[in-house]
């Protein structure tokens, strides 16, 4: 539904390409199109408008790197302070020297607290923890009763008494240190926080329980008032953290970066299915890319800087949109790509790949194969490859340990490809009005 | 594995890595203003000031969810008092004041200024983005408030306030927003939506207001996935003094109302209100599951009444494809917004109206069994913009 940011981006800095070092006008371009990108994704306003003018900052002095598109490298700043402000490393649980160490969840309505609660204690179990799951939502009806189902469920012990939510917290306490028990989970009711009656509950539930860790539970879906609601329970209870729920829908979760803002706190874990298993320490590293919308484009950008040389890649793609791309010219993209490492590896990384393709098994023999036959080839021939006839072919064959079917299947499929290139608008007769690689890979980009 | 597809793959990876295949399909070019810097101090360690958020209300005026006399056309409040110039928020905490009452402030200053400036839209934007109405949408309604302000030569700021409701209500123009009973009995509504959103509760209000109007009700538990989630519907059935049928857990939540359609035509009951697992628009079996579920209706020879897709008025971007993916697999008829009398504005619910038809039918402005009301525009639109 949205375009990513690297798609936006490009759109606005690619003909700039050119230039030294990025003009305040192309800074200002691109920060617009963050901007769009980021409240797309849901991050606040105002969290927007601060992370863009660290941006700003950031890019005008930025050098322009060789391996690097001006676009790339924009998308770099904003990856590193998304990274930044999300903090690098992960959540670390550390438990009390007195068991048992106290866990209490908040947050609003259906933000997925009891389920968060569950999947909390199976998750301590699995860690060799001895949880217990304390019901204090005595608001919501059957809260408790789904509760007592998710313990049964996580084979984790369970209490909750139909008295208030404080004493309720306080009892759940007492029976977890009769029992040895040396975590205790805390769900209490969804509120609003404007309703300033159940969030004095919500710090009475606190002043009784004095847990370790509180976390608040957000909806990954959520919007703008991620700020307001992150902003009025950090102020009414001391947050340790958020568990940020439903994150394997497919909303981009700019939330994340809200919160964060507003508490100053870390994303602790992440819920990220049905199962009550399905859930985890929250990675930082990953969510930026999520926010973006780019796949893991950016480890691949990483990696390009460090393997690729950038204007034997700048050509290759030139003399394709030029509808020049010849055998020559892909043998030379291939060895810079194979640098990079096992393709397969590559094409998970890059956004917008086909499933079909993504899940296709690819023989890496097959790439040294067709490198050989190549390779095989004289120059005359890469260039125009016509000129192949039995006798050529059969020769090329042999020096590439193939078969001379093998070699025109080759030639064949290459050529059905550049007539695919310039179906697509990659050829002489589109290059003439604009920039001709702008247009073609805009064409690509909307058959990908 | 064919050679040719190794050449196609190794042309994208050459391209993407030569930089340019992110081009965009479509480049769009917004008339997003560059922000006025601000200088933050260490935004990430404050903590918000205590101030209590605004609520919007959407109430009209009284009357039943269904019977209840058509909302009362008011004239919309365009006087009001001079208060404090807004500013940009520089921080977060002001940032917060500015997302509990979006508009107040933009809208404030624009009475301080007594001209309608340039400047002053992009407030009215800001505010717009601040209530998740979405960027295309908020520049669309600022769009066309701008030209209702050219066009009628206004420049008077009350004027001006009352061209941008005037708006806002435009995207909210669907004509209708009734609830259907008709046809043969039993009519069945559904209520779908993602988890969390409250379909369970709406449905506890909805059987409560239906039995209070003399209606025989029977809740059909299909949410056979979330644990007690029946029994949840079990407790709102007692209280609505109406009838449920549920199956095991886990079970197949497609029977379950067949079960309940069934024995509702046997007993002549008039209404059958499905409950339904929330489920996430990206999860293609669950959505199927859905559909198979709607299909049920008409196999167990119910009417169906209502699809009634309930969405969180915290919900931002994602609600677009929440409205998308349930109305293109069960042909969703309405909305409802829940949750409103939160800090949440549910602006997203423009972009769904005016996107994909959807009128948004009922919303949600509290805990009690009548807070489910239904929704009035004017009244939605006045309390957004409101100014205190």
């Amino acid at each position: 539904m949205f375009d990513n940011l690297s798609a936006r981006l490009e759109g606005v800095v690619t003909k700039l390409k050119r230039k030294g070092r990025l003009s305040a006008a192309d800074i200002e371009a691109a920060l617009r199109e963050i901007r769009a990108a980021l409240l797309e994704a849901d991050v606040n306003l105002t969290v927007v408008r601060q992370f863009t003018d660290n941006i700003r900052e950031a890019a005008i002095g930025a050098t322009v790197s060789r391996a690097l598109t001006p676009a790339q490298q924009i998308i770099k700043l904003v990856d590193e302070e998304l990274r930044s402000t999300l903090g690098g490393d992960s959540f670390r649980l550390t438990f009390a020297s007195t068991p048992p160490t106290v866990i209490m969840l908040v947050g609003l309505q259906g933000s997925g607290k009891t389920t968060a609660a569950g999947k909390l204690a199976l998750w301590l179990r699995r860690q060799g923890r001895h949880p217990m799951l304390v019901g204090a939502d005595l608001a919501r009806p059957a809260a408790v009763e789904q509760l007592r189902i998710l313990a049964e469920t996580a084979q984790v012990d369970f209490f909750s008494e139909a008295t208030d939510p404080v004493s309720v917290a306080r009892e759940g306490i007492a029976r977890a240190r009769s029992l040895g028990r040396d975590v205790v989970i805390i769900d209490t009711a969804g509120r609003l926080a404007v309703d300033a009656e159940l969030m004095d509950e919500m710090r009475r539930i606190e002043g009784v329980a004095k847990p370790n860790y509180t976390f608040l539970v957000i909806d990954a879906m959520i919007g703008q008032d991620a700020l307001a609601t992150a902003g009025a329970f950090s102020e009414a209870v001391g947050l340790s953290g958020t568990i940020l729920t439903k994150l394997d829908g497919d909303a981009r979760g700019g939330a994340a970066l809200s919160v964060v803002a507003v508490t100053g706190k870390k994303i602790a874990f992440s819920s990220i299915g049905e199962k009550l298993e399905d859930f985890d320490t929250f990675h930082p590293d990953r969510m930026a890319n999520r926010i973006l919308g780019m796949g893991d484009v950016l480890s691949l950008i990483e990696k390009a800087e460090r393997q690729m040389d950038k204007q034997v890649a700048e050509k290759g793609a030139q003399k394709l949109a030029q509808g020049k791309f010849d055998l020559e010219d892909f043998l030379e993209q291939m060895q810079q790509v194979k640098r990079m490492g096992p393709l397969k590896g590559i094409m998970s990384m890059l956004p917008g790949v086909p499933r079909e393709l993504r899940d296709v098994d690819i023989d890496e023999r097959e790439v040294a194969r067709t490198e050989a036959i190549i390779s095989s080839m004289t120059r005359e021939e890469r260039r125009n490859p016509a000129i192949i006839d039995a006798s050529r072919r059969q020769r090329i064959a042999a020096g590439s340990g193939s078969t001379s079917m093998a070699v025109s299947n080759l030639l064949k499929q290459f050529k059905e490809m550049q007539k695919m290139m310039r179906q697509m608008g990659v050829g002489p007769a589109s290059a003439t009005k604009r920039p001709a690689s702008s247009r073609a890979a805009k064409k690509k980009g909307k058959r990908r | 594995m064919h050679s040719a597809q190794i050449i196609l793959l190794l042309v994208v990876v050459v391209l993407v890595v030569g930089g340019v295949a992110f081009v965009g399909a479509r480049s769009r070019r917004r008339g997003a203003r560059p922000e006025p810097p601000a200088p933050l101090s260490s935004p990430r360690t404050s903590a918000p000031p205590a101030q209590p958020a605004e609520k919007v209300t959407a109430r009209p005026t009284q009357g039943g969810l269904i019977s209840g006399p058509e909302p009362a056309p008011e004239e919309l409040d365009l006087h009001a008092e001079e208060k404090l110039a807004p500013e940009a928020p520089a921080t977060i905490q002001e940032g917060l004041r500015q997302s509990r009452r979006p508009f107040a402030a933009a809208l404030q200053g624009l009475f301080k200024r007594n001209t309608v400036e340039e400047s002053f839209w992009g407030e009215v934007e800001d505010s717009l983005i601040l209530s998740d109405v979405g960027l295309d949408q908020a520049t669309r309604i600022v769009e066309a408030a701008k030209e209702r302000v050219r066009r009628e030569r206004i420049t008077d700021p009350a004027a001006a306030l009352g061209a941008i409701r005037a708006a806002m209500l435009e995207a909210l123009s669907l004509a209708d927003r009734s609830l259907s009973l008709e046809g043969e009995r039993p009519v069945v509504w559904l209520f779908v939506g993602v988890n969390g959103v409250g379909k369970t509760t709406t449905i506890g209000k909805v059987a409560h207001q239906m039995s209070e109007e003399g209606r025989s009700v029977m809740l059909a538990a299909a949410d056979t996935f979330r644990a007690a989630a029946a029994d949840q519907l079990g407790l709102w059935a007692e209280r609505a003094g109406a009838d449920v049928v549920r199956g095991a857990p886990g079970g197949d939540p497609a029977a379950v109302l067949f079960d309940a359609i069934s024995s509702a035509r046997a007993k002549g009951t008039d209404v059958v209100l499905g409950d339904t697992a929330g489920r996430l628009q990206n999860k293609t079996n669950l959505i199927e599951e859905l559909k198979k579920i709607y299909r049920t209706v008409e196999k167990a020879q119910g009417t169906l009444g209502e699809v009634l897709l309930v969405l969180d008025a915290t919900v931002g971007q994602n609600g677009l494809a929440q409205a998308k993916v349930f109305s293109e697999a069960v042909g969703v008829t309405g909305v409802v917004l829940t949750k409103l009398d939160g800090s949440a504005k549910g602006g997203i619910a423009f972009a769904i109206e005016e996107t994909f038809k959807i009128p948004v039918k009922l919303v949600g402005v509290g805990e009690r069994i009548g807070d489910l009301i239904p929704f009035d525009p004017k009244a939605y639109v006045e309390s957004l913009t409101a100014l205190d």
